[in-house]
Parts: C-alpha cells; structure tokens; sequence
C-alpha cells in the first residue's frame, strides 16, 4: 500500500512539473495555437463553400474535430522535444539518480504532456465554438473528451519514445514532421474517408489518428466512419502498446 | 564506505577505467585528482547507478549498485559536473521535487529545507526562478537538493568548475561543515590542485583510468620526493595541470554549454 501511494506520488509531482512548465511558457501556450487557428479559419471558410457545393455540408462543422485533434497531435508529441532537453541540460540525471522506477518517471512524464496537450484541444474547441461550430449536444462534449485523452496518451508515448532514442534536439522536430504530417494528412481530419482510393484508405485504417478524429467527429457531429466503439477499442489498444514500448525505450536512457 | 574492486570500464575498445581498486571509509573526504578524459566522472557514474561497470565490483555501503540500484541510491547525493537543476521552477519547487522523489515526509521535508536553504543562503530567494540565478547560486542550491535525503554519501564531480575563487571557497566551507557536523562521506573529482589539497582527507591521482598513487597530500608529496602536489602530481603523471590552462578548458566547456542551449 505504501508503495503504490508512493508511486502515485512520484507520478503527481512530475505531472505536476510538466503542468508548471505548461503554465509559465506564454510563448508556447500561444505560438503552439497558431497554426489550428489558421487551419480552422483559412481552410473552414476557404475551402467552406466548396465542399458545401459538393453536398459535403457545413465544413466548419466537418473540420473543427479535425483541427482539435490536431493541436493535440501536435502538442502531446513535441512533448517529447523536452525529454531530449532534460537529457542534454541535464535535469533527467536528477530523477535518473532517485531511487524510483524509471517506468514511474514515464507514466508522471506522459501523463503531464497529455494532459497540457487535452487542455490545448479544448482551447481550440472553444475558439471553434466562437467562429460558428455547434456541437450536435452540449452532452456529447465529455465523451469526445475520452476520445481526446486517448490521443494524447498515444502522441505523448509516441514522443516520450522518440526522445528516448534521439539525442539530438534538432533531429526531434525534422523526425516528427516527418512522420506527423502523413499521419495527419491521412487521418480524414480535412476530408472525409468515403469514396477514397484503395491505397488511402488502408493508410487511413492503419493510422491510429484516424480513429481519434473519427471518435471526435462522431460525438461532436454524429458522422462516423469506422464506429465509436471500433475507435475507442483502436485507440485503446494503440495508446497501450505505445506506453509499453515509451517506457521500455525510456528505460534504456543512458545519460 | 566505498569499496571498489578491479573496476574496468570499456567503451568499445576504449578503456575508460582499467582495472581500479581502491576504498573510502565513513566519514572521509577524499578526492579523485585527475586531468580531463582521467576517467573520473566515469567512476561517478559507476558509483551512482548510472553507468554499469564492464568488469569489477563496487560495493557502497555494503550494496552493489548493478543488483541494488534503488537501495544505493537512497544513500548518496550527487552534485553533478553539469547542472541538473530544472531552470522553471523556482528554489522551492526543485527541493521539493526532489524530497518527493527521495519519499521524504512532507513534514520533515518542509523543516528540513528551511534549513538547508539558510545553510546554503537562498532562503530569502526560495520563491524565485532557478532561471534568474548566477552559477554559484545554482550550485549552492544543488549542494542543498543533494542533502535534502539526509544522504550517508555525497558525490561531487567537479563541483567548482567555471566558479570564482570566493564562490569555491564558500562551497568548500560548506562542505567540510557538512562532514565535520554530519559525518557524511564526501567524495570529489577535480582537477584543482590546491582543492584536493586543502580539502582532501585522502587524495587518488587518477590518470587514463589508472591510479596512479594515493595516500594524503603529505604522503604523495614524500613518496614522490617533491615540495608540492603539482610537483608530485607531475612526477607520477608526467603531465602540469596548469592553472591558466584549468581556466581554458573551463571556458570552453561553459561555451559549449551555451551553445547546447
């Protein structure tokens, strides 16, 4: 008993130092906003009477679940950037040296980067609801935050693991842009799956995000392409195999 | 306290610590002496967890750290070559996330860093940024972190490398209280001569991973048939560690941290 209120500890105070970090970077808090913002105005109203005239209806509503899980991809991933600076400004040797499990620093890690990458969803949420979004009920926000979690558990792992690996600070973003782009692009977050070339849609099917969007999506604005429970159970099983091999990749840093 | 046996450390085919034996007993100060690339912080490293050792044991307090690492480590403090602080937080906040990862009581944790805090005079700073402080700041406030746990050990890796004269002073005082009051195990590398010499109860000249001589400042002196420590460093070494060039090599390692950030 002792030891798991010990581990829960150990993991509060290092959610507790990504939230603190979080708060105090108004440059961040902001500069990490503006790029959805963009998103969510240039295309919502560029491409919005297009895709209307296609019979795709009111893109806003089509797009805003998109551009929320795209601030927290983006966000819950480049948390990762920060194990590569605590492993070079050497704060990681710090909790490298306590005598805690290293699985424990992870959790406290990954748990602290997602929950900063959920509060930046509901950031944009709420500026979508400003420029003309409407949810399909106002009840149906708590689940699409489950969905929301999930993604951010699993970008957060991703990038924890990434960080792992990596030593150089410059490689991390050249690597994740790399590898999020496609991710994002072929998640159905800007257009919708049906109708698709063969080849996309087995992108889409093996893409984890593409079953974020869609829980997102289906809660929020009642259009889904795989199916809620589908999404959730994908979502699940994903975000646990990716703490697995964070953590495993997490412990083998040798500093 | 510290019972090193036949310790090898390899990277690939570079042999970073060959084949060291030596112990520390409780209560000592004792100082690795040794030039740069000597293999010094490599044995830290070893002692602390971090690093496995390629041949060898190590023994710190009784426990090996490669089938006991979490037990070592709730004996030792470290104050590492590099600063390990979080620059965001502020002085309360780095002591207090360390207490929590040491499971030290909150209660105890609040007395106990009030006076660590005035021992190390930050106490009046203790709501500010570790951001906003100088370098001696930064290191007062890790000697203070290191002992939060009531540590039966304290390592030191270069603990004044890139300070000022009465920076280094101040943080040697400290120290030597520490040991005098607490009977804590000190044990530092640096490559400060009269360091080693003025603070060292016992001193291991340590050179391409090799000890070289050890014993007190005196003994290493008499052995070598010299007048100084720099002069029987010399001779056991072959090599000067010259003050000027000490200040070089400081300055470029600060650079290089700066360009890291």
């Amino acid at each position: 008993m002792e030891k798991i209120k010990r581990t829960i500890y150990i993991i509060a105070i290092l959610w507790l130092r990504q939230i603190k970090r979080y708060i105090r970077s108004r440059t961040r808090m902001l500069g990490s906003l503006g790029q959805p913002i963009l998103f969510l105005v240039a295309l919502g109203f560029g491409f919005g009477p297009i895709f209307e005239k296609a019979g795709g209806g009111d893109y806003i509503q089509f797009l805003a679940p998109g551009i929320i899980a795209m601030t927290i991809i983006f966000t819950a991933i480049f948390s990762g950037i920060e194990v590569i600076a605590d492993k070079q400004f050497g704060f990681l040797k710090e909790t490298l040296v306590a005598p805690v499990s290293r699985y424990s620093i992870m959790i406290g890690r990954t748990l602290g980067g997602a929950t900063v990458a959920v509060v930046q969803g509901i950031i944009i949420f709420i500026l979508a609801v400003i420029i003309g979004f409407h949810p399909l009920i106002t009840l149906s926000f708590p689940l699409a935050f489950v969905y929301m979690i999930l993604i951010a558990l699993f970008f957060t792992g991703l990038g924890t693991a990434i960080g792992s690996v990596l030593d150089d600070m410059h490689a991390f973003p050249l690597i994740i842009n790399f590898l999020i782009m496609p991710l994002f692009f072929l998640s159905g977050a800007l257009f919708p799956l049906k109708n698709l070339s063969q080849a996309i849609n087995i992108a889409a099917m093996i893409n984890p995000l593409s079953y974020g969007v869609d829980g997102i999506r289906g809660v929020l604005v009642g259009q889904v392409h795989f199916g809620l429970l589908t999404d959730f159970t994908v979502l699940v099983a994903f975000s646990v195999f990716i703490l697995f091999l964070g953590s495993y990749l997490f412990s083998k840093i040798k500093v | 306290m510290i019972e090193v046996k036949n310790l090898t450390k390899k990277f690939n085919d570079f042999i970073a610590v060959d084949n060291l034996s030596f112990s520390v007993k409780k209560g000592e100060i004792f100082a690795f002496l040794g030039p740069n690339g000597a293999g010094k912080t490599t044995c830290i490293k070893i002692f602390t967890t971090l690093l496995k050792p390629t041949a060898g044991e190590v023994f710190i307090n009784g426990i090996n750290p490669v089938e006991n690492p979490n037990k070592v480590r709730k004996l030792f403090g470290i104050i590492f070559q590099d600063q390990s602080l979080d620059d965001e937080l502020t002085v309360l906040e780095n002591m207090n996330f360390h207490g929590v990862l040491y499971g030290v009581a909150k209660d105890l944790r609040i007395n106990r860093i009030e006076e660590l805090l005035k021992m190390v005079e930050l106490w009046e700073r203790r709501n500010e940024l570790v951001k906003n402080f100088s370098g001696g700041m930064k290191r007062r406030l890790e000697i203070a972190r290191g002992l939060l746990h009531h540590p039966k050990i304290i390592f030191l890796d270069e603990p004044t490398l890139g300070l000022d004269p009465q920076t280094r002073n101040h943080i040697w005082n400290y120290i030597k209280e520490l040991n005098q009051k607490k009977n804590i195990t000190v044990f530092f590398t640096t490559h400060y001569m009269e360091e080693a010499a003025k603070v060292a109860d016992r001193i291991a000249i340590i050179d391409k991973g090799v000890i070289t001589a050890e014993g007190t400042a005196a003994e290493l002196i008499n052995i070598t048939n010299t007048n100084s420590l720099e002069e029987a460093f010399l001779k056991l070494t072959g090599k000067i560690i010259r003050e000027e060039g000490e200040k070089n090599i400081d300055q470029l390692r600060m650079q290089r941290k700066l360009w890291k950030r």
